[in-house]
């Protein structure tokens, strides 16, 4: 019994002596535990917390893993691309130079620009038209985008505003606004204004989309549509959709507060105004006042004669669709 | 007590319409189903997008656009005989005063209805007030017709006003209720003096205000066209060229509606064949103004021969449109205005069948100032199908363009079986005094 009564008196006396240590030891961890844990809270309360505004307009602090990121609605993802479609890019300056010797009527321009906006077979917001001044000259391919006037006819007469000028040269169109009226349509000397008479081509398909104003996409029954210089390819710093698609070197893209255009096709950059001058660049139709952003340079030393047998085969593509 | 006396005669006369009858009754009937089948057709445009007309980018103005313009053309004649011949103090003019403002009134409205039809998202029409900009002539053109759709109701309800209080007493075969109405809308009128003196007063500056804006609506119209610089339109005599115009058609209008009023209503005794030989005058006059500015609008660049002034002129001359053109110079216009140079032609019957075809020329006159001009831009309608090419009206279309004249028939028709629609009081104060003097109604003065 004695012994049994020993035993634990000398466990206990190792006993206490263990618990000593256990106590030293961990008080120098709990210790050392309660510091880096302060550190760490201090660390904490620097990088993963983050000031949040309420809706109540009050300034508070979260830690970042309870915050999440409120989804934009489409309202408001519409609202900041319209605004952003008013602003344009600021200091620019958009220029479209067309060497009309270089066009073989390839319409790779057409194609293009009828992929990007969604457009019906009909329609394009770029044409490669037949020109013949007179009986005697010779006929040549002119494509013909909007020529985005600095003095744009179809702004002025837009009664709602949804037809704009923007700083950066281009003429936008907001199908949001569009009221359909026409008037614009009326007012283009270069027929340059499209409207979607029926229902678009890719309706179904676009139905969720929120619209992008520099696209024009979707496209909306009974709204305008219209050449915007790809708006929304120059925001990702690149050519637009007819001018990279063009295999023949006829479209120069650029800025006139640079002075310079790139060829869509060679890449090649080049001074806008010593184009011009060198090649006696000219703008259509300026007598009427509208100033247009695109140029033309004359159709001289043509690398491609004109055939009637492509407008027949283009025009009847046109009709069987 | 066997003399009727003479104030009685010309209101039992002129009241004697306001009654529900069987012709006026199938008539609306016929109205009515008529114009549900045009609405059906609007509702397919609203379905399937303005498509379904044959309008397309090129030609993207219409026969809606022609309705516009003929709608708001037609609509100037009240201003014509109402202000401006009021004004003049022309007497005769006075019983066709109301017919005209009538008519005014339902055009004008209409017109309204009418853009609408052609807009391509009817449902932001909004818009035009939340986002509208005053540089736009469609901004100024929605003003101005709203002005005057305002200041001719109230040429055509203010002078109705002693009629109104007329129609409360006379009409003793109206349900209570309305005569009720006719006793509201009388605003009390006791045809005390200083009443006599306000309704003067306000009617006569109602017709100095009402033509200012009469020339601002049809100026503001034509500068719809004029102010683009398509060969065809941009022109400086728009202005003055549509307003001319426009007087020829209401005139038109007018003999018509005179013609089917007297001898439906049986008012013999108050249109009489001399308002037919006036009226006949008044046309030839306004025809020979507007052909003159014909002559200016075709003769000038025709003379020149401008590049694409000369495709639009020899389109029209001797081109696709060469019939039409000359169909409705010659027909509804150069014969009609010769023809009522002769007496015998200015009597009723021969003034209608000339003011029908003034009328239904007058339509395609405007059909000939919007179309055309569309068809040959400045830069050559390519790469798209036939359609875009040359203008073809759909059926569908051509039931959108029904639909307005319908309703304007239905208003008139309606406004006529509700009000007189020749003055009533008017008529008693300017009838012949007899020696009797029994012209003595409480309202008489």
């Amino acid at each position: 019994m004695s012994e049994k009564e020993d035993k634990p008196k000398k466990k206990n006396r190792r006993e206490f002596l263990q618990e000593l240590g256990y106590v030293g030891v961990g008080a120098v961890l709990g210790g050392s535990a309660i510091f880096a844990g302060i550190n760490y809270d201090k660390r904490k309360k620097q990088i993963d917390r983050i000031k949040v505004l309420t809706a109540e307009n009050q300034l508070m602090e979260i830690d970042r893993n309870l915050a999440s990121q409120v989804p934009k609605s489409k309202a408001e993802i519409l609202t900041y691309n319209q605004k952003e479609g008013r602003e344009g890019i600021p200091g620019k300056r958009w220029v479209m130079v067309i060497d009309l010797s270089k066009c073989k009527n390839a319409q790779k321009c057409m194609g293009a620009c009828q992929g990007a906006h969604h457009l019906r077979p009909e329609q394009s917001h770029i044409k490669t038209l037949k020109m013949q001044e007179s009986v005697n000259t010779q006929p040549y391919y002119m494509p013909k985008p909007c020529q985005h006037c600095d003095n744009p006819p179809c702004v002025a007469v837009c009664p709602v505003d949804a037809t704009y000028k923007r700083p950066d040269g281009i003429v936008l169109i907001d199908n949001e606004r569009c009221i359909g009226c026409r008037f614009c349509v009326a007012a283009c000397p270069y027929s340059a204004r499209y409207l979607n008479w029926t229902k678009p081509l890719h309706d179904e398909e676009d139905k969720d989309k929120v619209y992008n104003v520099e696209l024009n996409v979707p496209q909306k029954k009974g709204t305008i549509t219209k050449c915007l210089f790809s708006a929304d390819r120059l925001r990702e710093g690149k050519l637009p959709y007819c001018v990279s698609a063009c295999p023949n070197g006829v479209f120069y893209f650029g800025d006139e507060n640079e002075d310079a255009v790139t060829n869509g096709t060679t890449n090649e950059t080049v001074r806008f105004r010593k184009l011009l001058a060198d090649n006696g660049g000219y703008q259509l139709m300026p007598e009427l006042g509208t100033k247009p952003r695109v140029y033309y340079l004359p159709p001289k030393g043509k690398e491609y004669p004109f055939q009637d047998k492509d407008r027949n085969e283009t025009e009847e593509q046109v009709n069987n669709s | 007590m066997a003399k009727v006396s003479k104030s009685d005669k010309i209101t039992s006369d002129l009241l004697r319409h306001i009654r529900l009858n069987k012709s006026f009754i199938i008539w609306m009937g016929f109205l009515g189903a008529s114009l549900l089948v045009c609405l059906y057709a609007y509702f397919t445009q609203l379905r399937d997008g303005l498509g379904v007309a044959g309008i397309r980018d090129y030609v993207s103005w219409g026969m809606y656009i022609s309705n516009f313009v003929f709608f708001v053309a037609t609509s100037l004649i009240g201003m014509l005989i109402s202000a401006i011949l009021g004004l003049l103090g022309t007497k005769w003019s006075a019983p066709l005063a109301r017919i005209a403002e009538i008519i005014a009134l339902a055009f004008a409205l209409v017109a309204g209805l009418v853009i609408v039809s052609d807009m391509g998202r009817p449902d932001r029409l909004l818009n035009v007030i939340i986002h509208g900009r005053v540089q736009s002539p469609i901004v100024w053109d929605i003003t101005v017709v709203t002005i005057y759709i305002v200041i001719s109701a109230l040429l055509l309800y203010l002078p109705l006003i002693p009629d109104l209080k007329i129609c409360n007493e006379k009409l003793t075969n109206v349900p209570k209720f309305g005569r009720k109405i006719y006793e509201l809308l009388s605003l009390s009128w006791v045809g005390s003096e200083k009443q006599v003196d306000i309704l003067k007063k306000s009617v006569r500056l109602l017709s100095i205000l009402i033509i200012p804006v009469a020339l601002a609506i049809h100026t503001v119209t034509s500068w719809l066209f004029a102010n683009t610089s398509r060969a065809g339109w941009d022109s400086t005599i728009f202005g003055p060229y549509f307003v001319t115009g426009a007087f020829v058609s209401g005139s038109a209008a007018v003999i018509i509606a005179m013609y089917f009023y007297r001898s439906n209503y049986k008012l013999q005794d108050y249109i009489t064949e001399m308002h037919f030989d006036r009226m006949g005058k008044l046309l030839v006059l306004v025809s020979l103004v507007y052909l003159y500015f014909n002559l200016n609008e075709y003769m000038v660049p025709g003379y020149k021969m401008k590049k694409f002034e000369a495709i639009h002129i020899n389109e029209l001359f001797t081109g696709t449109h060469a019939i039409l053109f000359w169909s409705t110079q010659l027909l509804g216009l150069v014969i009609p205005a010769f023809l009522l140079l002769f007496k015998k032609m200015r009597k009723p019957l021969p003034m209608l069948v000339i003011s029908i075809f003034v009328l239904v020329g007058a339509w395609f006159k405007r059909y000939i100032i919007v179309v055309p001009t569309q068809e040959h831009p400045y830069l050559p309608i390519q790469l798209v199908p036939n359609i875009f090419k040359h203008y073809t009206p759909t059926l569908t279309e051509i039931l959108i363009t029904i639909a307005p004249m319908l309703l304007v028939l239905i208003i008139i028709s309606v406004l006529s079986k509700v009000i007189p629609i020749i003055p009533v009081q008017e008529m008693i104060e300017e009838a012949p005094k007899s020696p009797e003097g029994d012209l003595k109604t409480n309202s008489v003065k």
